[in-house]
């Protein structure tokens, strides 16, 4: 029925070749690695450089007192003890242990949330909205009932920080499975993946991307009620970055509380940017993100 | 669904379908997709489901694949046989490369990862795509993806292939040369393969069989043999007489539509 293909076979296998060359040219380029980092920085740096010249023009008007609104000089000297004194690394293994604890604790509670909504239908009646309606409530109006329920202790904090980011979190698994292409689906099962091996192959890895998008703005949130926590919540012993900066407020240093203030921004900065670093990490690999590397 | 008679068989890749009807929807909004279908593809046998719109083309493969339940008649496959399903999009994990789309159906029979190795090289060789392991979907044009993705579905060492218009959206050039491919693999694996596709000409060029669907209820108006020698090329005389006799009976059903 079909002897004579071999005769076909060797200048198929070179056109198809050949129009696998053709498909492919023109689409490895891109800019070197440096150029790229480069043109990211900068912009970035200028803004700073920006909000600094602005801060210290504002300082020079004499508006406040210098006691009450030091410039930038005064802060950064400060910044630079204070970055060698065991006190911020005392506060930050707190702060940092706190962190870490609460978004764990919600990671588990938003995941379990996440799963059962979007698996069981009668959940999602039930939870979905009030998902929603959860993360509209900003954290920190938790906290009087959390200090009723647990008293001034970390519980109180941990209370807050899982109520601010969990929603987030499994809003993120709900989305990403939601929208798992019924296509990748379909193939998936016609594979052979079914029950858990579909969750394994196909579900999991495919709902991924909104998954690490819902940690981040979960963090946001976790970082921010952790932030709240510790001004209200002073425990005496643990001097965290929180406590710190209330101290700062009732000693009237402030050149220290804005010191403190640029190191829970570089923090939240840091975190932030590894997740955003995760992210792109996942849209490269699935090819949606674009050459420049936006 | 399997058949417990055909022992003596197993695993050739018959196919057959008794009376199979599947209706979407119910009472007042239920609509009849495929109206008693009923179709018998010998092993080896390449087989090709031509139709307009609505036909149900693509709800008889769902329905033979297991992805969806018939609504009435029977579905027999032979022993142990998981028909391989391929769609107009290659479908592929955009989260894994090349090598590791076509290695998940082996993963998940389990076999060992030496073996599962060496059948992705032998599979990418087939599909003559042994040098792009490495890559991901994203970095391969239309037809290499497509490739994989037959790559992906011969890794289920099944003898049912069913195509879903798995060419259709590619340009013309790439979609002869990959006729030249899938007539290969199916001499070398005796394949059975269920395709279903609206361009004629692809049908006369592939097909041992021809089958015609009607439109709205989905049934089989006509059938043909195709007695072209291969290989074949699609635009031979006798390719083209043979589609353009489906043609026109293809115009004929949808003509009948706009009455």
């Amino acid at each position: 029925m079909a002897s004579d293909t071999l005769t076909t076979g060797p200048r198929t296998d070179a056109e198809i070749t050949g129009l696998d060359a053709l498909d492919l040219a023109g689409r490895e380029q891109g800019l070197s690695r440096l150029r790229r980092l480069w043109s990211a920085t900068w912009p970035k740096l200028a803004a700073l450089g920006l909000a600094l010249a602005v801060w210290q023009a504002v300082v020079w008007t004499g508006w406040k007192d210098p006691w009450a609104l030091p410039g930038p000089g005064p802060v950064f000297a400060d910044l630079g003890g204070y970055l060698l004194s065991p006190m911020l690394w005392d506060g930050l293994a707190t702060t940092g242990r706190r962190a870490a604890v609460g978004f764990a604790a919600a990671i588990a509670v938003g995941l379990v949330i996440g799963l059962g909504v979007a698996r069981v239908r009668v959940l999602r009646a039930a939870l979905g909205s009030m998902i929603t309606a959860l993360q509209t409530m900003p954290s920190i109006a938790w906290f009087p009932l959390a200090i009723i329920l647990f008293q001034l202790s970390e519980e109180a904090i941990f209370f807050v920080v899982v109520l601010g980011a969990a929603p987030s979190i499994a809003n993120g698994v709900i989305h990403g499975v939601d929208y798992v292409p019924p296509l990748l689906l379909r193939a998936g099962r016609n594979l052979g993946a079914r029950g858990v091996n579909l969750y394994r192959y196909v579900i999991a890895p495919a709902a991924l991307p909104a998954i690490v998008a819902g940690l981040k703005q979960g963090w946001a949130f976790a970082w921010r009620s952790l932030m709240a926590g510790e001004l209200l919540v002073v425990i005496a012993t643990r001097t965290s970055i929180g406590a710190q900066l209330t101290y700062a407020r009732e000693l009237s240093e402030t050149t220290r509380l804005i010191a403190i203030m640029i190191v829970i921004l570089v923090l939240g900065l840091v975190v932030d940017s590894a997740f955003g670093a995760a992210d792109k990490a996942i849209r490269r690999r699935w090819g949606v993100l674009d050459q420049a590397g936006q | 669904m399997t058949s417990t008679t055909t022992t003596r068989r197993s695993a050739t890749g018959s196919v057959a379908l008794r009376g199979v009807t599947k209706v979407y929807g119910r009472g007042a909004n239920a609509v009849l997709a495929l109206d008693g279908v009923s179709l018998d593809v010998a092993p080896g046998e390449f087989v090709c489901l031509v139709g307009a719109s609505g036909c149900g083309k693509s709800t008889l493969l769902n329905l033979v694949a297991g992805l969806d339940r018939a609504s009435g008649g029977e579905i027999t496959l032979d022993e142990g046989v998981n028909p391989g399903l391929m769609f107009q999009e290659p479908a592929l994990f955009p989260w894994l490369t090349v090598e590791g789309n076509v290695e998940v159906p082996l993963k998940l029979r389990g076999l060992p990862r030496a073996q599962r190795r060496e059948r992705v090289a032998e599979l990418l060789r087939t599909v003559h795509l042994a040098d792009f392991g490495r890559k991901r979907p994203h970095e391969l044009s239309g037809g290499m993806r497509q490739r994989v993705a037959l790559a992906r579905t011969l890794a289920l060492d099944t003898p049912v292939l069913l195509m879903d218009e798995p060419f259709g959206a590619l340009d013309a050039m790439t979609r002869d040369i990959l006729h030249d491919e899938l007539e290969r693999i199916w001499t070398e694996r005796r394949l059975t393969v269920l395709f279903v596709t609206h361009n004629v000409r692809e049908a006369a060029r592939l097909a041992d069989r021809i089958i015609l669907l009607s439109s709205r209820p989905g049934r089989i108006l006509w059938s043909t043999e195709v007695d072209v020698p291969r290989p074949r090329r699609i635009d031979s005389p006798e390719v083209s007489a043979i589609a353009a006799e489906v043609t026109d009976r293809l115009r004929t059903e949808v003509g009948r539509h706009g009455q």
